[in-house]
């Protein structure tokens, strides 16, 4: 725990960089005491309590899962915590709820935008509010209305037009200028750089510290490390749910930073498994497209290569274009040596190539279907002779991958909807390898699956690679990266930053590469 | 949860479809005079075969997640070709018969394309579609009917085979065939997991705009067959021929209980809702109930069997 510094060195500190707008001690705008939420299975927060002070730029980071979007939609009044209470103006809550938090001036700009797409700036500004007499929206006063807020936080937008018509960034705009107008007091910003380029990052920095100035506490959340030291006051640092540790902004660099996210113990162990790598089994090189740029790497045979990087990396995109269910724009894909044209999922699956998605129900498994039926889904001409299906080879096939993952059911006419979300996972991982396929990316497999399906999906991981089969492993859980992974390959902002072999994995190293640092030390392997 | 929750739904969903059956045929058999002869029994199912036909192949489409209010429009334009052929230039039975199964097959695909391609959804696809040939239906002739049909022709439509009609059974064939590709061959299952799970179908390796294109002309070639029969039946090509269809064959298979989202429902089902909508008709003429009430049981019985489709996904949902 972090002990408050003495409002002396505040005062030195904040007279210093020249932003103390109040010289004095802040007043605690929002307090969190011991809040716990609790899901089926896995504590997302864990007596969690921190302070905000009025008027600053509060930065709240911690790795994917760390529990911050968990945190914010508890302050929106989303969702109830299990325990504990907020503390808003003094004013003690045990839950919020919408409407609440509203009243008590909290504002969330979320990743998803929740702007209505077909109508103009000005409206969404005031979406559901009455701003005029009578039952008539009076268009010509919104649109003023509206764009006085914009000439406030000095931007340009046209209030008339469509916010489809309008670019990520202005968007962006647009939602905090929903929040603003409705006198929010703390704006609860999750991620609001993602989708934005480098000159629209720095207008939305512009506008946070104007709305800093208008004395508007902000509770910024990011990705992006290096925003903070430009944008932030103090930063409070979460790990798996619970409170770390919270710093003055200039008390602190990067690498202690990383070091308060990454600083876990192993806490889960790792099934151990006898395999030698063989022979390299597939090499992309160069790769471009979906978001991608310049990647190259190699996979042996029997081994299991991770791939780390924050959400929205571009790991996902990556393997989407490798099993051909996005475009390649340019780039080269090698199986045993010889380069393949993979065009579509059809063209992966005939190459040996499985891919069990990241998203579980939306695309890895036909709920309505029977576990026969999605069993040999992938593969349905293998088990038909070219007109028919064989029904007698389906069960079979069926039955021998029940028997082998320990597929939980009375019946493997049960439909795949009535089934836990471990053993959905162990169906889409049956249909993956009912399709002959000699490499498996296994996109977040464990995720939303509990405790003891986890360790079977890992088991079953293991047996894999020890019959010859490789893997690729995309997961956000750092801990079960490192300790199932050959090697790990590090993505940042769809650019690879990094390789680590496993004698060199350290959560920190690979955090860093992750946040965009550089890969400094270890030598890029050569792909020629 | 690995145990199957049984609501009322599920066993709805099995067999309600049956017992619906059982009571409007016990229904109609108490109220409606001569209903149970043997003649307006065969009457029955003769008047349903064209239309059961039309619904097998929508079926097919609303399984694979899609739609077809262009089937009427389909059949009154192919119903005109064959005439015009046949009679106005004295073309051949049997080339007539496959320009008019090519040309239904034509337009089927003409709207998987433009769905897949231009990525407009099925419903508006072919609702223009619909309007189109509708038109295109009455600017063949002008709007005349076409009539004198050669006589062999009209065998398909009025004809028997020992005591059966030749309609009817075309109709079973066709629904055998139906059952089989749908149950048995793996283009029914591709079809299962397009109109399940579109991005699923994708990543498990299937070409999903190809498949929509085919199911299309699937269901064009289904209107097209129809077609033939009304032509052979009434011994005419009319262009108004077949309008109250796209509506009809949604009724009849939703009442079957293929699921507006797609995915789900069963050929057999849909056979069964042929026929109650069959028996509906038949059995309201016969007590002499007029065509607009005709229209009022329908209509509630489409919402019906909608609406408990629609709960159906509301409770898989929670």
């Amino acid at each position: 725990m972090h002990k408050p510094d003495s409002a002396v060195f505040k005062r030195k500190v904040w007279a210093a960089s020249g932003s103390g707008m109040r010289g004095n001690m802040a007043n605690t705008i929002l307090s969190v005491r011991e809040i716990v939420k609790d899901y089926p299975g896995v504590r997302a927060i864990d007596h969690l309590s921190f302070d905000v002070e009025e008027g600053e730029i509060h930065a709240l980071i911690g790795e994917n899962g760390a529990g911050k979007s968990t945190l914010i939609k508890t302050l929106s009044g989303a969702i109830t915590p299990t325990s504990g209470t907020i503390i808003v103006n003094g004013r003690e809550f045990s839950k919020m709820d919408p409407i609440l938090a509203k009243e008590q001036g909290i504002g969330v700009i979320y990743q998803e935008f929740t702007l209505v797409p077909g109508i103009s700036a000005a409206e969404n500004v005031f979406l559901g509010e009455k701003t005029s007499a009578g039952i008539f929206v009076d268009i010509k006063d919104r649109e003023r209305r509206a764009k006085e807020l914009f000439d406030q936080m000095h931007v340009e937008i046209d209030v008339s037009k469509p916010v489809r018509d309008l670019s990520p960034a202005c968007q962006q705009i647009v939602e905090i200028a929903k929040a603003v107008s409705k006198d929010v007091k703390i704006l609860i910003m999750d991620e609001p750089t993602a989708p934005l380029t480098v000159s629209e990052v720095e207008t939305l920095f512009q506008i946070v510290r104007n709305l800093k100035k208008r004395g508007v506490t902000i509770i910024y959340i990011s990705h992006r490390l290096e925003e903070l030291f430009e944008l932030a006051d103090r930063v409070t640092v979460m790990r798996d749910g619970a409170y770390v540790g919270t710093e003055k902004i200039q008390d602190i660099d990067r690498q202690k930073l990383i070091a308060m996210m990454a600083g876990r113990e192993l806490k889960e162990t790792f099934p151990s498994r006898n395999t030698d790598l063989g022979e390299e089994v597939l090499r992309v090189e160069h790769l471009y497209g979906n978001g991608d740029k310049d990647i190259s790497f190699t996979l042996h045979k029997g081994e299991i290569l991770g791939f780390a990087g924050l959400v929205g990396a571009g790991r996902t995109e990556l393997m989407r274009v490798i099993y051909g269910a996005d475009p390649m724009e340019s780039g080269k894909i090698f199986l045993h040596g010889q380069e393949v044209q993979i065009h579509s999922c059809n063209d992966a699956i005939a190459s040996g190539i499985g891919y069990i998605p990241e998203d579980r129900k939306a695309q890895g498994v036909f709920l309505p279907m029977s576990i026969k039926w999605n069993t040999i889904i992938n593969n349905l001409k293998a088990f038909s002779n070219g007109i028919f299906v064989d029904e007698k080879k389906e069960n079979e096939t069926a039955a021998d991958y029940q028997k082998k993952f320990g597929i939980k059911t009375p019946s493997l006419d049960q439909r795949v909807r009535n089934l836990s979300g471990g053993n959905q996972q162990k169906v889409v991982i049956a249909k993956t390898l009912a399709a002959n396929s000699e490499i498996i990316i296994f996109d977040e497999p464990t995720r939303g699956i509990d405790v003891g399906a986890k360790q079977e999906i890992y088991k079953l991981m293991n047996e894999l690679v020890e019959g010859g089969k490789s893997i690729i492993m995309v997961s956000s859980d750092m801990p079960e990266l490192m300790g199932m992974s050959d090697r790990i390959v590090v993505i940042y902002e769809g650019v690879k930053t990094g390789e680590v072999a496993k004698e060199e994995f350290n959560q920190n190293y690979i955090l860093d590469l992750a946040s965009g640092g550089n890969e400094n030390g270890t030598d890029e392997k050569n792909m020629d | 949860m690995e145990q199957t929750k049984k609501t009322w739904i599920d066993y709805y969903k099995k067999f309600g479809i049956y017992i619906f059956l059982a009571a409007v045929f016990i229904f109609f058999a108490a109220a409606a005079p001569n209903f149970l002869s043997y003649k307006n029994i065969i009457n029955i199912l003769r008047q349903v075969s064209m239309f059961g036909i039309v619904v097998t192949g929508v079926s097919a489409v609303m399984i694979g997640g899609g739609m077809d209010l262009s089937v009427g429009g389909q059949m009154a334009v192919v119903g005109m070709i064959l005439g015009y052929f046949m009679v106005n230039m004295n073309m051949g039975i049997v080339p007539a018969i496959v320009i008019g199964i090519f040309i239904g097959c034509l337009f089927g695909s003409l709207n998987g394309l433009v769905a897949v391609k231009l990525h407009v959804a099925p419903i508006i696809v072919t609702l223009s579609m619909m309007l189109v040939l509708q038109g295109v239906a009455y600017l063949i002739t002008g709007g005349y009917p076409i009539t004198g049909m050669p006589e062999a022709f009209t065998m398909i439509g009025q004809g028997y085979i020992g005591v059966i009609p030749v309609p009817v059974i075309i109709f079973v064939i066709f629904i055998i065939f139906g059952w089989i590709v749908m149950n048995k061959t793996y283009l029914g299952r591709h079809i299962y997991a397009l109109g399940g799970n579109k991005e699923a179908a994708r990543l498990a390796g299937i070409n999903v705009d190809r498949l929509t294109v085919f199911i299309y002309a699937f269901t064009g070639f289904a209107a097209s067959i129809a077609a033939i029969i009304m032509v052979g039946r009434t011994n005419a090509s009319q262009p108004g021929a077949g309008s109250s269809y796209p509506f009809d064959c949604m009724t009849a298979a939703c009442l079957g209980g293929i699921s507006i989202s797609g995915g789900e429902g069963k050929i057999s089902g849909v056979v069964v809702g042929v026929i109650i909508l069959g028996i509906l008709d038949n059995g309201l003429v016969l007590m002499g109930v007029n065509s607009n009430f005709q229209s009022v049981v329908k209509g509630l019985i489409l919402l019906a069997a909608v609406a408990i489709d629609c709960y159906q996904v509301k409770t898989k949902k929670s």
